[in-house]
Protein backbone atom coordinates (compact mmCIF):
# COMPACT_ATOMS: atom_id res chain seq x y z
CA UNK A 1 0.00 0.00 0.00
CA UNK A 2 1.00 3.38 -1.11
CA UNK A 3 2.52 5.86 1.98
CA UNK A 4 -0.49 7.83 2.87
CA UNK A 5 -0.51 10.84 5.54
CA UNK A 6 -1.96 10.25 8.64
CA UNK A 7 -2.19 14.32 9.70
CA UNK A 8 -4.73 13.49 12.80
CA UNK A 9 -2.97 10.73 14.48
CA UNK A 10 -0.07 12.94 13.47
CA UNK A 11 -1.13 15.48 16.63
CA UNK A 12 -1.28 12.47 18.55
CA UNK A 13 2.72 11.84 19.00
CA UNK A 14 2.62 15.38 20.79
CA UNK A 15 2.38 16.19 24.01
CA UNK A 16 4.22 14.23 26.97
CA UNK A 17 2.18 11.08 27.08
CA UNK A 18 3.96 8.24 25.64
CA UNK A 19 1.92 8.06 22.13
CA UNK A 20 -0.09 5.21 20.95
CA UNK A 21 0.87 6.51 17.51
CA UNK A 22 4.46 6.41 18.22
CA UNK A 23 3.83 2.48 19.13
CA UNK A 24 2.16 1.80 15.98
CA UNK A 25 4.45 3.94 13.64
CA UNK A 26 7.01 1.50 15.30
CA UNK A 27 5.56 -1.85 14.21
CA UNK A 28 4.45 -0.83 10.81
CA UNK A 29 7.99 -0.57 9.68
CA UNK A 30 8.11 -3.84 9.97
CA UNK A 31 4.49 -5.24 9.10
CA UNK A 32 2.26 -4.16 6.68
CA UNK A 33 -0.93 -5.07 8.37
CA UNK A 34 -0.08 -2.37 11.37
CA UNK A 35 0.62 -0.09 9.00
CA UNK A 36 -2.71 -0.15 6.99
CA UNK A 37 -4.08 -0.18 10.56
CA UNK A 38 -2.48 3.75 10.77
CA UNK A 39 -4.16 4.49 7.94
CA UNK A 40 -7.61 2.87 8.66
CA UNK A 41 -7.68 4.35 12.05
CA UNK A 42 -6.67 7.82 10.21
CA UNK A 43 -9.99 7.34 8.15
CA UNK A 44 -11.86 6.16 11.06
CA UNK A 45 -10.63 9.66 12.93
CA UNK A 46 -12.05 11.65 9.44
CA UNK A 47 -14.68 9.89 9.33
CA UNK A 48 -15.96 9.26 13.23
CA UNK A 49 -16.78 5.54 12.66
CA UNK A 50 -15.46 2.37 13.24
CA UNK A 51 -14.57 -0.13 10.16
CA UNK A 52 -15.01 -3.61 11.96
CA UNK A 53 -17.36 -5.45 10.79
CA UNK A 54 -19.69 -7.24 13.55
CA UNK A 55 -18.87 -10.35 15.10
CA UNK A 56 -16.14 -13.04 14.13
CA UNK A 57 -15.88 -16.66 15.00
CA UNK A 58 -12.59 -17.90 15.09
CA UNK A 59 -10.38 -20.81 17.38
CA UNK A 60 -8.40 -23.09 17.94
CA UNK A 61 -8.74 -26.67 18.02
CA UNK A 62 -10.59 -28.45 21.52
CA UNK A 63 -11.17 -24.65 22.91
CA UNK A 64 -14.48 -22.46 22.67
CA UNK A 65 -13.18 -19.46 23.46
CA UNK A 66 -10.29 -17.84 23.15
CA UNK A 67 -9.82 -15.87 20.04
CA UNK A 68 -11.35 -12.50 19.26
CA UNK A 69 -12.38 -12.59 15.51
CA UNK A 70 -13.00 -9.03 13.34
CA UNK A 71 -12.59 -8.58 9.53
CA UNK A 72 -12.22 -5.00 8.24
CA UNK A 73 -15.31 -3.63 6.43
CA UNK A 74 -13.32 -2.30 3.74
CA UNK A 75 -10.96 -5.51 2.92
CA UNK A 76 -10.37 -4.33 -0.95
CA UNK A 77 -8.87 -1.25 0.33
CA UNK A 78 -7.09 -2.41 3.39
CA UNK A 79 -6.34 -6.13 2.31
CA UNK A 80 -3.89 -6.45 5.37
CA UNK A 81 -6.85 -6.02 7.44
CA UNK A 82 -9.01 -8.29 6.12
CA UNK A 83 -8.75 -10.54 9.28
CA UNK A 84 -7.23 -8.86 12.08
CA UNK A 85 -7.88 -11.42 14.95
CA UNK A 86 -6.82 -10.58 19.02
CA UNK A 87 -5.34 -13.53 20.75
CA UNK A 88 -6.00 -13.27 24.57
CA UNK A 89 -3.02 -15.10 26.68
CA UNK A 90 -3.54 -15.79 30.26
CA UNK A 91 -1.02 -13.36 31.75
CA UNK A 92 1.09 -14.65 35.09
CA UNK A 93 -0.53 -13.95 38.79
CA UNK A 94 -0.04 -10.19 39.22
CA UNK A 95 1.44 -9.13 35.78
CA UNK A 96 4.92 -10.62 36.87
CA UNK A 97 7.11 -11.53 33.89
CA UNK A 98 10.75 -12.48 32.98
CA UNK A 99 12.50 -11.03 29.73
CA UNK A 100 12.98 -14.22 28.96
CA UNK A 101 9.48 -15.34 28.65
CA UNK A 102 8.27 -11.71 27.25
CA UNK A 103 10.83 -12.00 24.61
CA UNK A 104 9.38 -15.50 23.47
CA UNK A 105 6.08 -14.25 23.34
CA UNK A 106 7.55 -11.37 21.43
CA UNK A 107 9.15 -13.70 18.75
CA UNK A 108 5.91 -15.33 18.26
CA UNK A 109 4.00 -12.57 17.77
CA UNK A 110 6.31 -10.54 15.50
CA UNK A 111 6.40 -13.73 12.97
CA UNK A 112 2.99 -14.47 13.16
CA UNK A 113 0.71 -11.21 13.78
CA UNK A 114 0.93 -7.68 13.49
CA UNK A 115 3.36 -7.37 16.33
CA UNK A 116 1.16 -5.12 18.46
CA UNK A 117 -0.20 -6.14 21.81
CA UNK A 118 -2.03 -4.60 24.68
CA UNK A 119 -0.15 -5.08 27.93
CA UNK A 120 -3.28 -5.91 29.46
CA UNK A 121 -6.52 -6.18 28.47
CA UNK A 122 -8.73 -4.96 31.22
CA UNK A 123 -9.52 -8.61 32.21
CA UNK A 124 -6.10 -9.38 32.94
CA UNK A 125 -4.88 -11.22 29.23
CA UNK A 126 -2.12 -10.06 27.58
CA UNK A 127 -3.33 -9.50 24.24
CA UNK A 128 -1.86 -9.76 20.91
CA UNK A 129 -4.06 -7.73 18.59
CA UNK A 130 -4.29 -8.49 14.59
CA UNK A 131 -3.47 -11.70 13.10
CA UNK A 132 -5.06 -14.05 10.58
CA UNK A 133 -7.30 -17.34 10.95
CA UNK A 134 -4.71 -19.30 9.39
CA UNK A 135 -2.19 -18.38 11.94
CA UNK A 136 -4.23 -18.77 15.10
CA UNK A 137 -3.27 -22.56 15.46
CA UNK A 138 0.15 -22.44 14.53
CA UNK A 139 0.63 -19.07 17.54
CA UNK A 140 -1.59 -21.30 19.86
CA UNK A 141 0.66 -24.35 19.47
CA UNK A 142 3.74 -22.47 19.87
CA UNK A 143 2.76 -20.53 22.50
CA UNK A 144 1.75 -23.52 23.94
CA UNK A 145 5.72 -25.16 23.97
CA UNK A 146 6.50 -22.51 25.76
CA UNK A 147 4.32 -22.77 28.75
CA UNK A 148 1.43 -20.33 27.79
CA UNK A 149 -2.36 -20.91 27.62
CA UNK A 150 -4.92 -18.53 25.98
CA UNK A 151 -7.09 -16.65 28.34
CA UNK A 152 -10.98 -17.05 28.51
CA UNK A 153 -14.00 -15.16 25.92
CA UNK A 154 -17.57 -16.08 25.55
CA UNK A 155 -20.08 -17.26 27.84
CA UNK A 156 -17.23 -19.61 30.17
CA UNK A 157 -14.97 -17.97 33.09
CA UNK A 158 -12.99 -15.42 31.95
CA UNK A 159 -9.16 -15.49 32.70
CA UNK A 160 -9.22 -14.32 36.68
CA UNK A 161 -6.68 -11.71 37.65
CA UNK A 162 -5.16 -10.76 40.64
CA UNK A 163 -3.52 -7.69 42.55
CA UNK A 164 0.62 -8.12 43.41
CA UNK A 165 -0.01 -9.13 46.72
CA UNK A 166 1.79 -10.31 49.34
CA UNK A 167 4.74 -10.21 46.31
CA UNK A 168 5.04 -6.57 46.83
CA UNK A 169 2.20 -5.56 48.99
CA UNK A 170 2.31 -5.58 52.80
CA UNK A 171 -1.35 -5.25 53.13
CA UNK A 172 -2.08 -8.55 51.68
CA UNK A 173 -4.45 -10.92 53.59
CA UNK A 174 -3.96 -13.53 51.57
CA UNK A 175 -1.53 -14.89 48.85
CA UNK A 176 -3.66 -13.25 45.36
CA UNK A 177 -1.20 -14.91 43.61
CA UNK A 178 -1.24 -18.05 44.45
CA UNK A 179 -5.00 -18.09 44.98
CA UNK A 180 -5.25 -16.68 40.90
CA UNK A 181 -3.10 -19.25 39.94
CA UNK A 182 -4.52 -22.15 41.75
CA UNK A 183 -8.20 -21.46 40.99
CA UNK A 184 -7.38 -20.81 37.30
CA UNK A 185 -5.62 -24.02 37.06
CA UNK A 186 -8.67 -25.94 38.41
CA UNK A 187 -10.91 -24.12 36.28
CA UNK A 188 -9.35 -24.63 32.99
CA UNK A 189 -12.35 -26.39 31.39
CA UNK A 190 -14.69 -24.03 32.32
CA UNK A 191 -12.59 -21.43 31.10
CA UNK A 192 -11.94 -22.56 27.60
CA UNK A 193 -14.95 -24.48 27.08
CA UNK A 194 -18.09 -21.89 27.33
CA UNK A 195 -20.79 -23.53 28.73
CA UNK A 196 -22.57 -20.76 30.97
CA UNK A 197 -26.05 -18.48 30.21
CA UNK A 198 -23.03 -15.51 29.96
CA UNK A 199 -19.25 -14.74 30.73
CA UNK A 200 -18.41 -15.18 34.27
CA UNK A 201 -15.55 -13.08 36.19
CA UNK A 202 -13.20 -13.76 39.25
CA UNK A 203 -10.53 -11.55 41.19
CA UNK A 204 -8.71 -11.50 43.88
CA UNK A 205 -7.50 -8.16 45.95
CA UNK A 206 -5.62 -8.67 48.79
CA UNK A 207 -7.12 -6.39 51.15
CA UNK A 208 -10.70 -3.79 50.43
CA UNK A 209 -7.91 -1.26 48.72
CA UNK A 210 -9.09 -3.05 45.65
CA UNK A 211 -6.27 -2.99 43.29
CA UNK A 212 -7.80 -4.49 41.10
CA UNK A 213 -11.31 -3.71 41.26
CA UNK A 214 -12.84 -6.32 41.49
CA UNK A 215 -16.44 -5.16 42.86
CA UNK A 216 -17.24 -3.59 39.83
CA UNK A 217 -15.41 -5.51 37.17
CA UNK A 218 -15.74 -9.22 38.34
CA UNK A 219 -18.76 -11.44 39.19
CA UNK A 220 -16.90 -13.19 42.02
CA UNK A 221 -14.82 -10.45 43.79
CA UNK A 222 -12.60 -12.14 46.54
CA UNK A 223 -11.64 -8.98 48.74
CA UNK A 224 -8.96 -9.84 51.18
CA UNK A 225 -9.43 -8.67 55.24
CA UNK A 226 -9.01 -9.99 58.90
CA UNK A 227 -11.34 -10.79 61.76
CA UNK A 228 -9.49 -10.03 64.53
CA UNK A 229 -8.10 -6.78 65.66
CA UNK A 230 -6.27 -4.53 63.50
CA UNK A 231 -2.04 -4.18 65.02
CA UNK A 232 -1.19 -1.11 66.55
CA UNK A 233 2.68 -0.76 66.84
CA UNK A 234 2.93 2.46 69.37
CA UNK A 235 6.43 3.06 69.11
CA UNK A 236 6.04 3.70 65.49
CA UNK A 237 2.66 5.93 66.10
CA UNK A 238 5.36 8.19 68.13
CA UNK A 239 7.62 8.02 65.17
CA UNK A 240 4.14 9.62 63.13
CA UNK A 241 3.84 11.99 65.89
CA UNK A 242 7.37 13.11 66.22
CA UNK A 243 7.41 13.74 62.00
CA UNK A 244 4.62 16.21 62.60
CA UNK A 245 1.47 13.89 61.28
CA UNK A 246 -2.03 14.58 62.14
CA UNK A 247 -2.92 11.44 64.24
CA UNK A 248 -6.30 12.97 65.26
CA UNK A 249 -7.21 14.28 61.60
CA UNK A 250 -6.54 10.34 61.16
CA UNK A 251 -8.84 8.97 63.56
CA UNK A 252 -11.68 11.33 62.04
CA UNK A 253 -11.28 9.62 59.00
CA UNK A 254 -12.83 6.66 60.60
CA UNK A 255 -15.72 5.77 58.83
CA UNK A 256 -16.95 3.98 62.07
CA UNK A 257 -15.40 5.94 64.72
CA UNK A 258 -13.53 2.98 65.80
CA UNK A 259 -9.97 4.73 66.05
CA UNK A 260 -9.17 6.90 69.26
CA UNK A 261 -5.76 8.87 69.64
CA UNK A 262 -4.55 10.37 72.98
CA UNK A 263 -2.65 13.30 71.90
CA UNK A 264 -1.11 13.81 75.52
CA UNK A 265 -0.01 9.95 75.91
CA UNK A 266 0.47 9.84 71.95
CA UNK A 267 -1.67 6.51 72.53
CA UNK A 268 -3.69 4.95 69.28
CA UNK A 269 -6.52 2.14 69.99
CA UNK A 270 -9.02 0.86 68.42
CA UNK A 271 -12.10 -1.07 69.34
CA UNK A 272 -11.84 -4.04 67.48
CA UNK A 273 -15.53 -4.93 67.23
CA UNK A 274 -16.72 -1.41 65.63
CA UNK A 275 -13.13 -1.29 62.75
CA UNK A 276 -15.20 -1.98 59.41
CA UNK A 277 -11.94 -2.78 58.02
CA UNK A 278 -11.75 0.09 55.50
CA UNK A 279 -8.02 0.14 55.28
CA UNK A 280 -8.19 4.15 55.74
CA UNK A 281 -6.04 4.31 58.67
CA UNK A 282 -3.44 1.24 57.60
CA UNK A 283 -3.25 3.27 54.08
CA UNK A 284 -2.44 6.66 56.21
CA UNK A 285 -0.21 4.67 58.40
CA UNK A 286 1.33 1.66 56.83
CA UNK A 287 4.62 1.65 59.81
CA UNK A 288 2.65 1.60 62.67
CA UNK A 289 -0.65 -0.64 61.50
CA UNK A 290 -0.96 -3.57 59.89
CA UNK A 291 -3.74 -5.99 59.25
CA UNK A 292 -4.85 -8.38 62.13
CA UNK A 293 -3.19 -11.85 61.92
CA UNK A 294 -6.41 -14.00 61.62
CA UNK A 295 -7.00 -13.04 58.17
CA UNK A 296 -8.67 -14.31 54.66
CA UNK A 297 -11.11 -12.56 52.19
CA UNK A 298 -14.77 -11.19 51.94
CA UNK A 299 -16.46 -13.13 48.75
CA UNK A 300 -18.74 -10.60 46.90
CA UNK A 301 -21.00 -11.48 44.04
CA UNK A 302 -22.81 -10.09 41.51
CA UNK A 303 -19.83 -6.96 39.86
CA UNK A 304 -21.29 -6.09 36.22
CA UNK A 305 -21.74 -3.02 34.05
CA UNK A 306 -24.76 -1.71 32.71
CA UNK A 307 -26.58 -4.15 30.15
CA UNK A 308 -29.40 -5.14 30.74
CA UNK A 309 -30.39 -4.79 34.07
CA UNK A 310 -28.11 -1.51 35.41
CA UNK A 311 -24.53 -1.65 36.58
CA UNK A 312 -23.95 -3.92 40.13
CA UNK A 313 -21.09 -3.60 42.15
CA UNK A 314 -20.60 -6.76 43.56
CA UNK A 315 -22.11 -7.49 47.70
CA UNK A 316 -21.34 -9.49 50.27
CA UNK A 317 -22.51 -13.23 49.97
CA UNK A 318 -19.48 -14.84 52.41
CA UNK A 319 -18.14 -11.91 55.18
CA UNK A 320 -15.07 -13.94 55.94
CA UNK A 321 -13.82 -17.24 54.45
CA UNK A 322 -9.79 -18.27 54.91
CA UNK A 323 -8.42 -18.43 51.61
CA UNK A 324 -5.45 -20.95 52.16
CA UNK A 325 -2.80 -22.53 49.79
CA UNK A 326 -2.83 -26.08 52.40
CA UNK A 327 -6.04 -26.19 52.21
CA UNK A 328 -6.46 -25.76 47.98
CA UNK A 329 -8.88 -23.80 48.58
CA UNK A 330 -11.50 -26.26 48.79
CA UNK A 331 -14.17 -23.96 50.89
CA UNK A 332 -14.28 -21.45 47.89
CA UNK A 333 -14.19 -23.91 45.04
CA UNK A 334 -17.01 -25.85 46.21
CA UNK A 335 -19.25 -22.45 46.99
CA UNK A 336 -17.83 -21.74 43.37
CA UNK A 337 -18.90 -24.50 42.12
CA UNK A 338 -22.26 -24.57 43.58
CA UNK A 339 -23.04 -21.12 42.51
CA UNK A 340 -22.30 -21.56 39.08
CA UNK A 341 -24.50 -24.98 38.89
CA UNK A 342 -27.04 -22.74 40.51
CA UNK A 343 -27.10 -19.56 38.08
CA UNK A 344 -26.35 -22.11 34.61
CA UNK A 345 -29.50 -24.19 35.95
CA UNK A 346 -31.63 -21.02 36.49
CA UNK A 347 -29.82 -18.02 34.51
CA UNK A 348 -31.51 -17.10 31.13
CA UNK A 349 -29.64 -16.57 28.22
CA UNK A 350 -27.12 -13.55 28.33
CA UNK A 351 -27.92 -12.90 31.87
CA UNK A 352 -25.08 -12.49 34.86
CA UNK A 353 -24.89 -14.21 37.64
CA UNK A 354 -25.99 -10.59 39.61
CA UNK A 355 -29.01 -10.05 37.25
CA UNK A 356 -30.56 -14.06 37.88
CA UNK A 357 -30.37 -12.70 41.49
CA UNK A 358 -32.00 -9.92 41.44
CA UNK A 359 -34.74 -11.56 39.66
CA UNK A 360 -35.07 -14.54 41.58
CA UNK A 361 -34.27 -13.08 44.41
CA UNK A 362 -31.36 -13.37 47.26
CA UNK A 363 -33.31 -15.83 49.56
CA UNK A 364 -33.50 -18.39 46.60
CA UNK A 365 -30.31 -17.71 45.80
CA UNK A 366 -28.98 -18.43 49.36
CA UNK A 367 -30.92 -21.59 49.62
CA UNK A 368 -30.24 -22.93 47.32
CA UNK A 369 -26.92 -22.55 46.93
CA UNK A 370 -26.59 -23.40 50.98
CA UNK A 371 -25.22 -20.03 52.10
CA UNK A 372 -26.85 -18.67 55.60
CA UNK A 373 -28.48 -15.51 55.14
CA UNK A 374 -26.40 -12.92 57.98
CA UNK A 375 -26.70 -8.82 57.99
CA UNK A 376 -23.19 -7.86 56.94
CA UNK A 377 -25.27 -9.41 53.28
CA UNK A 378 -27.15 -5.98 53.61
CA UNK A 379 -26.94 -2.34 53.84
CA UNK A 380 -30.29 -1.86 55.66
CA UNK A 381 -33.14 -3.88 55.71
CA UNK A 382 -36.24 -3.74 53.03
CA UNK A 383 -38.17 -0.94 53.52
CA UNK A 384 -41.39 -2.54 52.10
CA UNK A 385 -43.34 -5.40 53.75
CA UNK A 386 -43.94 -7.62 50.58
CA UNK A 387 -42.29 -10.35 52.22
CA UNK A 388 -42.88 -13.80 50.94
CA UNK A 389 -42.95 -16.65 53.22
CA UNK A 390 -42.38 -20.63 52.22
CA UNK A 391 -45.71 -22.28 53.00
CA UNK A 392 -43.77 -24.57 55.62
CA UNK A 393 -42.69 -21.63 57.44
CA UNK A 394 -46.39 -20.68 58.53
CA UNK A 395 -48.41 -21.51 61.16
CA UNK A 396 -51.90 -22.71 60.43
CA UNK B 1 -15.87 -14.09 -0.28
CA UNK B 2 -15.49 -17.67 -0.20
CA UNK B 3 -17.33 -20.26 -1.83
CA UNK B 4 -18.09 -24.06 -1.11
CA UNK B 5 -19.22 -26.04 -4.42
CA UNK B 6 -20.87 -29.11 -4.10
CA UNK B 7 -22.49 -31.42 -6.29
CA UNK B 8 -22.11 -28.83 -8.69
CA UNK B 9 -24.15 -26.23 -6.56
CA UNK B 10 -22.05 -22.83 -5.37
CA UNK B 11 -22.78 -21.66 -1.59
CA UNK B 12 -21.71 -18.29 -0.50
CA UNK B 13 -19.68 -18.45 3.07
CA UNK B 14 -19.05 -15.46 5.10
CA UNK B 15 -15.58 -14.88 6.62
CA UNK B 16 -15.48 -17.32 9.28
CA UNK B 17 -17.07 -20.11 7.20
CA UNK B 18 -20.83 -20.02 8.03
CA UNK B 19 -22.96 -20.01 5.26
CA UNK B 20 -24.79 -16.90 4.14
CA UNK B 21 -27.71 -18.02 3.28
CA UNK B 22 -28.68 -20.31 6.25
CA UNK B 23 -31.80 -21.38 4.47
CA UNK B 24 -29.87 -23.41 1.22
CA UNK B 25 -28.64 -25.97 4.06
CA UNK B 26 -29.06 -29.50 3.48
CA UNK B 27 -27.38 -32.81 4.21
CA UNK B 28 -24.36 -32.86 1.68
CA UNK B 29 -23.52 -28.98 2.38
CA UNK B 30 -22.90 -30.02 6.08
CA UNK B 31 -20.73 -32.99 4.96
CA UNK B 32 -18.85 -30.35 3.03
CA UNK B 33 -18.26 -27.92 5.72
CA UNK B 34 -17.19 -30.72 8.45
CA UNK B 35 -13.39 -31.27 7.16
CA UNK B 36 -13.33 -27.78 7.77
CA UNK B 37 -14.05 -27.76 11.33
CA UNK B 38 -11.40 -30.92 11.93
CA UNK B 39 -14.38 -33.62 11.68
CA UNK B 40 -13.61 -36.31 9.15
CA UNK B 41 -16.73 -37.96 8.69
CA UNK B 42 -20.30 -37.01 9.85
CA UNK B 43 -21.34 -40.22 11.97
CA UNK B 44 -23.97 -41.01 13.30
CA UNK B 45 -23.91 -39.65 16.60
CA UNK B 46 -22.52 -35.89 14.77
CA UNK B 47 -25.99 -36.55 13.05
CA UNK B 48 -27.91 -36.72 16.13
CA UNK B 49 -26.82 -33.41 17.33
CA UNK B 50 -27.13 -31.60 14.40
CA UNK B 51 -30.36 -32.81 14.05
CA UNK B 52 -30.96 -31.54 17.60
CA UNK B 53 -29.71 -28.08 17.01
CA UNK B 54 -31.73 -27.81 13.59
CA UNK B 55 -35.21 -28.54 15.51
CA UNK B 56 -34.19 -26.67 17.83
CA UNK B 57 -33.53 -23.73 16.02
CA UNK B 58 -36.65 -24.43 13.56
CA UNK B 59 -38.66 -24.29 16.89
CA UNK B 60 -37.50 -21.42 18.91
CA UNK B 61 -35.28 -19.24 16.55
CA UNK B 62 -31.86 -19.20 18.33
CA UNK B 63 -29.70 -21.56 18.86
CA UNK B 64 -30.23 -23.34 22.49
CA UNK B 65 -27.89 -22.78 25.29
CA UNK B 66 -25.28 -25.67 25.70
CA UNK B 67 -26.68 -26.44 29.60
CA UNK B 68 -30.25 -27.12 27.17
CA UNK B 69 -28.13 -29.14 24.53
CA UNK B 70 -26.44 -31.17 27.07
CA UNK B 71 -29.51 -32.22 29.03
CA UNK B 72 -31.40 -32.78 25.46
CA UNK B 73 -28.65 -34.54 23.53
CA UNK B 74 -27.61 -37.18 27.07
CA UNK B 75 -23.84 -35.69 25.66
CA UNK B 76 -21.08 -34.31 28.16
CA UNK B 77 -19.20 -31.16 27.27
CA UNK B 78 -16.04 -33.58 26.34
CA UNK B 79 -18.66 -35.65 23.81
CA UNK B 80 -19.13 -32.53 22.07
CA UNK B 81 -15.75 -31.49 21.84
CA UNK B 82 -14.39 -35.05 20.95
CA UNK B 83 -16.76 -35.23 18.26
CA UNK B 84 -16.96 -31.36 17.38
CA UNK B 85 -13.17 -30.18 18.32
CA UNK B 86 -13.48 -26.42 17.17
CA UNK B 87 -16.68 -26.44 19.86
CA UNK B 88 -20.23 -26.12 19.78
CA UNK B 89 -20.71 -23.03 18.25
CA UNK B 90 -18.46 -22.54 15.79
CA UNK B 91 -17.98 -26.51 14.94
CA UNK B 92 -21.67 -27.87 15.11
CA UNK B 93 -23.97 -24.69 14.73
CA UNK B 94 -21.47 -24.12 11.65
CA UNK B 95 -22.14 -27.68 10.50
CA UNK B 96 -25.99 -27.90 11.42
CA UNK B 97 -26.49 -24.59 9.17
CA UNK B 98 -27.42 -22.31 11.92
CA UNK B 99 -26.70 -18.49 11.63
CA UNK B 100 -23.45 -17.61 13.31
CA UNK B 101 -23.24 -17.13 16.97
CA UNK B 102 -23.06 -12.90 17.94
CA UNK B 103 -22.37 -11.70 21.10
CA UNK B 104 -19.14 -10.81 23.59
CA UNK B 105 -17.72 -13.80 21.78
C1 LIG C 1 -63.94 8.54 56.96
C2 LIG C 1 -63.10 8.08 56.08
C3 LIG C 1 -62.16 6.97 56.32
C4 LIG C 1 -61.95 6.18 57.39
C5 LIG C 1 -62.69 6.16 58.74
C6 LIG C 1 -60.88 5.30 57.07
C7 LIG C 1 -60.37 4.34 57.92
C8 LIG C 1 -59.35 3.50 57.61
C9 LIG C 1 -58.83 2.51 58.46
C10 LIG C 1 -59.31 2.20 59.87
C11 LIG C 1 -57.81 1.90 57.80
C12 LIG C 1 -56.98 0.76 58.30
C13 LIG C 1 -55.71 1.25 58.92
C14 LIG C 1 -54.84 0.13 59.43
O1 LIG C 1 -55.11 -1.07 59.15
O2 LIG C 1 -53.81 0.43 60.06
C15 LIG C 1 -57.72 2.49 56.53
C16 LIG C 1 -56.77 2.13 55.62
C17 LIG C 1 -56.74 2.68 54.35
N1 LIG C 1 -57.52 3.68 53.89
FE1 LIG C 1 -58.97 4.65 54.84
N2 LIG C 1 -60.46 5.59 55.82
C18 LIG C 1 -61.22 6.60 55.34
C19 LIG C 1 -61.13 7.21 54.10
C20 LIG C 1 -60.26 6.78 53.12
C21 LIG C 1 -60.22 7.35 51.80
C22 LIG C 1 -61.08 8.49 51.29
C23 LIG C 1 -59.23 6.68 51.13
C24 LIG C 1 -58.71 6.82 49.73
C25 LIG C 1 -59.21 7.62 48.81
C26 LIG C 1 -58.68 5.71 52.05
C27 LIG C 1 -57.66 4.83 51.72
C28 LIG C 1 -57.15 3.92 52.59
C29 LIG C 1 -56.07 3.04 52.23
C30 LIG C 1 -55.33 2.98 50.89
C31 LIG C 1 -55.80 2.25 53.35
C32 LIG C 1 -54.80 1.16 53.49
C33 LIG C 1 -53.52 1.68 54.06
C34 LIG C 1 -52.51 0.55 54.27
O3 LIG C 1 -52.89 -0.62 54.16
O4 LIG C 1 -51.37 0.85 54.55
N3 LIG C 1 -59.34 5.81 53.25
N4 LIG C 1 -58.65 3.49 56.42
C1 LIG D 1 -52.42 1.73 40.13
C2 LIG D 1 -53.14 1.98 41.16
C3 LIG D 1 -53.06 1.24 42.46
C4 LIG D 1 -52.12 0.43 42.94
C5 LIG D 1 -50.81 -0.02 42.30
C6 LIG D 1 -52.54 0.03 44.25
C7 LIG D 1 -51.81 -0.84 45.06
C8 LIG D 1 -52.25 -1.24 46.27
C9 LIG D 1 -51.54 -2.14 47.12
C10 LIG D 1 -50.19 -2.77 46.79
C11 LIG D 1 -52.25 -2.30 48.24
C12 LIG D 1 -51.88 -3.12 49.42
C13 LIG D 1 -52.44 -4.49 49.28
C14 LIG D 1 -52.12 -5.32 50.49
O1 LIG D 1 -50.96 -5.29 50.97
O2 LIG D 1 -53.00 -6.02 50.97
C15 LIG D 1 -53.43 -1.53 48.10
C16 LIG D 1 -54.41 -1.47 49.05
C17 LIG D 1 -55.48 -0.63 48.94
N1 LIG D 1 -55.81 0.18 47.90
FE1 LIG D 1 -54.82 0.37 46.20
N2 LIG D 1 -53.71 0.60 44.51
C18 LIG D 1 -54.06 1.37 43.45
C19 LIG D 1 -55.20 2.15 43.30
C20 LIG D 1 -56.14 2.32 44.28
C21 LIG D 1 -57.32 3.19 44.20
C22 LIG D 1 -57.63 4.04 42.98
C23 LIG D 1 -57.97 3.06 45.36
C24 LIG D 1 -59.23 3.72 45.84
C25 LIG D 1 -59.95 4.58 45.17
C26 LIG D 1 -57.27 2.13 46.17
C27 LIG D 1 -57.62 1.75 47.42
C28 LIG D 1 -56.97 0.84 48.19
C29 LIG D 1 -57.44 0.44 49.50
C30 LIG D 1 -58.66 0.91 50.25
C31 LIG D 1 -56.49 -0.49 49.95
C32 LIG D 1 -56.54 -1.20 51.27
C33 LIG D 1 -57.15 -2.52 51.13
C34 LIG D 1 -57.01 -3.28 52.40
O3 LIG D 1 -56.24 -2.87 53.29
O4 LIG D 1 -57.65 -4.36 52.50
N3 LIG D 1 -56.16 1.69 45.51
N4 LIG D 1 -53.40 -0.89 46.91
S1 LIG E 1 -5.52 -4.67 46.99
FE1 LIG E 1 -4.54 -4.39 48.98
S2 LIG E 1 -3.08 -6.10 49.05
FE2 LIG E 1 -3.62 -5.86 46.90
S3 LIG E 1 -2.04 -4.49 46.08
FE3 LIG E 1 -3.82 -3.23 46.69
S4 LIG E 1 -3.30 -2.53 48.75
FE4 LIG E 1 -1.98 -4.28 48.33
S1 LIG F 1 -9.50 0.24 59.24
FE1 LIG F 1 -11.01 1.85 58.86
S2 LIG F 1 -12.72 1.31 60.18
FE2 LIG F 1 -10.95 0.18 60.95
S3 LIG F 1 -10.07 1.52 62.53
FE3 LIG F 1 -8.99 1.95 60.59
S4 LIG F 1 -10.09 3.70 59.76
FE4 LIG F 1 -11.45 2.78 61.30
Amino acid sequence: MADKKTPQLDELQNGKWPSFVTEIKKAAVKNEASKELLHLLERSYEEKRGHWKHGGIVGVKGYGGGVIGRYSDLPEEYPHLQAFHTVRINAPSGWFYSTDSLRKICDIWERRGSGLMNLHGATGDAILLGTTTDQLQPIFDELSEEGFDLGGSGSDLRSPSCCVGPARCEHACYDTLEACYNITNTFQDELHRPMWPYKSKIKFSGCANDCTASIARSDCAVIGTWRDSLIIDPEEVKNYAASGMNIQHVCEGCPTEALKYNAETQELSVIADECSRCMHCINRMPKAITPGNDRGATILIGGKSTIVQSAFMGWVIVPFMKMEAESDYEEFKDIITRIWEWWDENGKTRERIGETIYRLGMSKFLTEVGLPAVPQMVYRPRANPYVFWPEDEIKK
Amino acid sequence: MAELVVNGVSYELDEDGFLEDASVWNEDVAKALAPHEDVEELTEEHWKMINYLRDYYAQYGVAPMVRKLLKDTGYTQKTIYELFPTGPGKGACKVAGLPKPTGCV
